[in-house]
């Protein structure tokens, strides 16, 4: 199903800067990644997709609404969260959600009750009457993302979530974000400058830059088949090399790890079975995909 | 199916249940709003201005209420309560409208109320309307201990009640009018900045600078001077109002034949305050 379509979409802002520029996408549901530079168009790309401002030119559709005329009724299905600090301090987190809810149609018990399980899906159950400014970076990016989630959208957009969070945090939030679309049946939209962040979590990236398209498509379209394993063995590693270069298998170094391409579906068992008849002790036995940063670093030398 | 006593994670569930239209959601700011301007539901620090304001104001009411019972004096009547209280009337503006729009904007809290299905009238529509209620509590509540009061000690049986009733209602239509043109202005100001402090301030300085200008015009030889002079500070140019319609030229003010400018000074400003504030705020709606 397509939920947001673009049709050579421009935005030129008053001082002729120019945000967005010919961007004609289709996006299925699911979990989207939006990728590019800051200042690439990303934001400018949600206000309008919001009906918080009208394209220059261009026709955009979400739920195949417009939502410069039909602004409230593609509101009412989305739900989102800036990338800004949003939260007032002296209210709690159950009291700001819930209000936050209502201003979004629910009515005042219904708001009330999605506000206590918004707050307990992104883990802030316990914590949901202590006041906001009392909460830590991480916690505050769950009250945002709780708000957005209130009005149970169809639709998230998430303007950079993991901004400020510690490496557990950011592996907290890409892990909710990753529920959201695939357990609770919302597709989100999800705005990075870090591409390896939101590869891990996406089916499918839009990379922007200079408010032009760059590339869209599915991640596992972008990355096929070229799955590589990587091997790490505490020792021996050289006797592992020549035994998988006997079985055919092309073997590259890295560090301490061996990568091996994947090309058919027995190389997993071949190899597993050569660290075996070796004897060696096995570390590390990890499935890569090709890092989607690689094919578009490839892909824009190619361009030039 | 399901055994007693075991605890199912149900999961996320989907909002099947009716979804409010932009009415529903205007009234939701309005008491959220109205809450606010007193302190419900906020820390105790919060409370501690508002109801030290209302209850001045109430004190002064019973003490009014009271004194007319036993000495029969008449402090105040119910307009001259609104005049008298005008200074706290104005404390309680500048704390409370930067408490209605300056603490959204310094939180950057707009952004999440202007993603959702309203629009800039709704917001600044329903913040006056619930700043414009809170001053009318703060003074109809005491009018109406007054009336209490007399009513209660009348001589005159049903219809001193009657009667007294009658002089409460032009009262509680010059608080409206106090009301709106108060919030109308204080609410203008603060929504010029995110500082709570400054636009405090902001609000305080406005009412206290005309206040001299009036003053100072009003000594001016000329005549027509004298009687236009209550248009340049709120507070007079409500008394003006006040005077034109009562038909009653000794309340401090003389208004000559010039009554009816003071109204539509009155009609203009709350118009134009309310022009003002929602062209700014279709300006912070669209970020």
């Amino acid at each position: 199903m397509t939920i947001i379509a673009t049709q050579s979409l421009t935005k030129t802002y008053n001082g002729g800067v120019t945000a967005l520029s010919e961007l004609t996408v289709d996006v299925e549901a699911g979990v989207i990644g939006l990728v590019g530079a800051n200042g690439a168009g990303k934001s400018t790309f949600i206000k309008i997709m919001l009906g918080l401002t009208a394209p220059t030119s261009g026709d955009v559709r979400v739920f195949g609404l417009d939502p410069v005329t039909e602004t409230d009724q593609v509101r009412a299905r989305v739900g989102y969260m800036p990338e800004n600090d949003c939260l007032p301090p002296d209210v709690s987190a159950a009291e700001f959600v819930t209000h936050l809810g209502r201003l979004s149609g629910l009515p005042r018990t219904a708001a009330r009750e999605r506000a206590s399980e918004a707050l307990r899906h992104v883990g802030l159950y316990e914590e949901r009457y202590r006041q906001i400014g009392g909460y830590s970076t991480g916690m505050k990016q769950r009250v945002k993302l709780a708000q957005a989630l209130v009005h149970d959208p169809d639709l998230l957009l998430l303007d950079e979530p993991t901004n400020g969070l510690d490496p557990a945090g950011r592996d907290a939030m890409l892990n909710l974000v990753h529920r959201i679309g695939n357990e609770f049946g919302i597709s989100v939209v999800v705005c990075s400058h870090l591409l390896g962040e939101v590869e891990r979590i996406c089916d499918s990236l839009i990379a922007i830059e200079g408010g032009r398209l760059l590339r869209a498509d599915r991640i596992s379209a972008m990355t096929g088949a070229s799955d590589v394993l990587a091997v790490e063995v505490s020792e021996g590693t050289d006797e592992l090399a020549e035994a998988l270069t006997q079985l055919q298998l092309t073997v590259s170094r890295e560090g301490r790890l061996l990568l091996v391409p994947l090309t058919a579906e027995s190389d997993y068992d071949a190899i597993l079975r050569a660290v075996a008849e070796l004897d060696l002790p096995l570390h590390r036995l990890d499935q890569r995909r090709h890092r989607v940063a690689e094919l578009f670093t490839a892909k824009e030398t190619a361009d030039v | 199916m399901s055994d007693a006593g075991v605890i199912h994670d149900i999961g996320y569930q989907r909002y099947e249940g009716p979804r409010l239209g932009r009415t529903a959601v205007f009234g939701a700011i309005y008491q959220h709003g109205l809450r606010a301007s007193f302190g419900l539901g906020r820390s105790a620090k919060a409370k501690i201005f508002p109801w030290l304001v209302a209850g001045i104001v109430l004190l002064v009411a019973v003490i009014n209420a009271a004194v007319k019972a036993q000495a029969n004096i008449i402090l105040f009547d119910y307009f001259s309560f609104d005049d008298t209280m005008s200074w706290l009337v104005i404390f309680f503006v500048a704390i409370v409208a930067p408490e209605l729009v300056s603490r959204d904007m310094r939180s950057g809290v707009l952004p999440l109320y202007f993603s959702r299905p309203l629009r800039a009238f709704d917001y600044i529509g329903a913040k006056f309307v619930a700043l414009a209620t809170a001053v009318f509590l703060l003074l109809g509540v005491p009018q109406l201990i007054m009336f209490l009061g007399g009513a209660f000690t009348t001589k005159n049986g049903a219809s001193g009640v009657w009667n007294e009733f009658l002089d409460l209602l032009p009262g509680w239509g010059y608080s409206l009018l106090w009301a709106v043109l108060f919030a109308s202005i204080s609410l203008l100001i603060a929504s010029v900045t995110g500082k709570r402090a400054f636009a405090a301030g902001g609000i305080v300085a406005f009412f206290l600078m005309t206040a001299p200008i009036v003053g100072v015009l009003s000594i001016l030889p000329s005549s027509t001077a004298q009687h236009l002079a209550g248009l340049a500070s709120p507070m007079s140019l409500l008394t003006g109002v006040q005077s034109w319609l009562r038909g009653k030229n000794d309340l401090g003010l003389d208004v000559g034949d010039f009554g009816v400018i003071y109204g539509i000074e009155l009609f203009c400003l709350v118009v134009a305050a309310m022009l003002l504030l929602l062209a700014r705020y279709r300006k912070v709606a669209s970020l």
